[in-house]
């Protein structure tokens, strides 16, 4: 496998860097960068974790990095999750900085751990605190309950000054959306299986509408629908499916899409192979809504769905002359 | 009638769906069949996921029906907490 740190990859621009992935050889990873700057979101640093996690150390190839921002990947974890030596050395202090390094996460307690010591690192305000601890937990438990992967969850996040956001990055190499979807449903293409996990009340583990005991189908259309109302970018990619939830321009009305092909947004059912699943999150802290009168769209929303399915099975009586 | 603080078993953000589920099959259903009725008090409580609240409640509705709901008062929540359980409720009696 080969991986290339760009100069930029944050998830407005983040396409062309995920073409650039080469699963084959999946028994070696080659990291390069770029030579002078590296600046990308921490789903990038997710994925080259989850990547090198799947591998021995001897089996990561990592090329000498020359770009002023290399230090970003030391303090972020990357090498020490992985295991290798870098020969980055962090020589001053860093500001106190709002990041949530690289973390590896296996179980349900380890969760509700994680999100307890995450919020006080980012300085959040608790309005803010409770849309990111809702994100982590739906997306972390997603991992944990679905994809049936030994390295568990690898996420991070980081606050950014400029944009007053926070940006949050998740990847597993477990089975992936297409296997999780199709026990219920029959997908032919990941990009069809990430479209109805992202549907209210859709699931791989039951057909029936609710779900199971354990299981309603929720998670990921609420994420969406926090990053659409917010105007933020939210990206999925599973298998050979991609899908980006584009940002809102401050003029468009908000309507939340039980059918994330009715959103704004771009999709690819042609990228590099990923076994697994990967999902990145902006999230504007200055225009966060108040997370009750989010949950309140989202409820209207989700009834109507639930009801436009219900009807969609009604028999319909047969007329004859 | 039986009376649940959720406060002290999953902490103000009530998001982890085990404690949930240990919740509804050893306080709640035994509640329920014992025809107590059964307070869920969410004091405390400053938010919980969706996924928490589904595994705290709608197996109990999918099985016992929606007149269970007139078993169970949901107390001391504010409006986060409020619409969550409104979303659950709504789907599971929408969808039966």
């Amino acid at each position: 496998m080969k991986i290339h740190l760009p100069n930029s990859a944050f998830l407005g621009n983040i396409d062309p860097f995920l073409r650039g992935f080469d699963p084959s050889s999946p028994d070696c990873l080659e990291i390069t960068a770029n030579n002078k700057w590296i600046s990308v979101h921490p789903v990038v640093l997710s994925i080259i974790a989850a990547l090198g996690l799947t591998l021995k150390k001897e089996n990561i190839i990592c090329g000498k990095f020359e770009a002023k921002s290399k230090h970003y990947l030391v303090r972020m974890g990357l090498f020490k999750i992985l295991n290798i030596q870098s020969d980055i050395s962090l020589v001053e202090h860093e500001p106190a900085g709002r990041f949530i390094p690289i973390n590896q996460i296996w179980t349900s307690n380890e969760l509700t751990r994680f999100i307890e010591e995450m919020i006080p690192l980012l300085h959040l305000e608790p309005e803010q605190a409770k849309t990111i601890g809702y994100i982590v937990s739906e997306l972390v438990r997603n991992v944990i309950e679905h994809a049936a992967t030994k390295n568990g969850a690898i996420i991070c996040a980081q606050y950014y000054k400029k944009s007053n956001s926070i940006r949050i990055g998740i990847a597993d190499t477990g089975v992936g959306i297409k296997e999780t979807i199709n026990q219920s449903y029959n997908t032919k293409t990941d990009l069809e299986a990430i479209q109805l996990a992202l549907q209210p009340g859709i699931t791989g583990t039951t057909k029936r509408e609710g779900g199971t005991e354990q299981n309603a189908g929720a998670g990921l259309f609420f994420i969406k629908s926090i990053a659409s109302v917010n105007r933020d970018f939210f990206v999925v990619y599973s298998g050979n499916g991609f899908y980006k939830l584009l940002k809102k321009p401050p003029s468009a009305g908000i309507r939340l899409n039980a059918d994330p092909m009715r959103d704004r947004h771009s999709d690819d059912s042609h990228m590099p192979y990923w076994r697994g699943t990967i999902v990145g999150i902006d999230l504007s802290l200055g225009q966060t809504e108040e997370f009750s009168s989010l949950l309140n769209a989202i409820r209207k929303t989700y009834s109507t769905a639930v009801r436009e399915r219900k009807k969609a099975r009604y028999k319909k009586p047969r007329f004859i002359t | 009638m039986k009376h649940i603080k959720i406060f002290d078993k999953a902490g103000s953000f009530a998001e982890n769906k085990d404690i949930a589920k240990t919740i509804r099959i050893k306080e709640i259903v035994p509640a329920i069949e014992a025809k107590e009725d059964v307070v869920l008090d969410f004091d405390k409580v400053d938010t919980a996921t969706q996924s928490f609240i589904h595994a705290l409640i709608s197996d109990v509705i999918r099985k016992q029906g929606n007149d269970v709901l007139d078993c169970i008062t949901f107390k001391a929540c504010n409006n986060t907490i409020k619409q969550l359980i409104n979303i659950v409720v709504e789907y599971m009696q929408n969808g039966n």
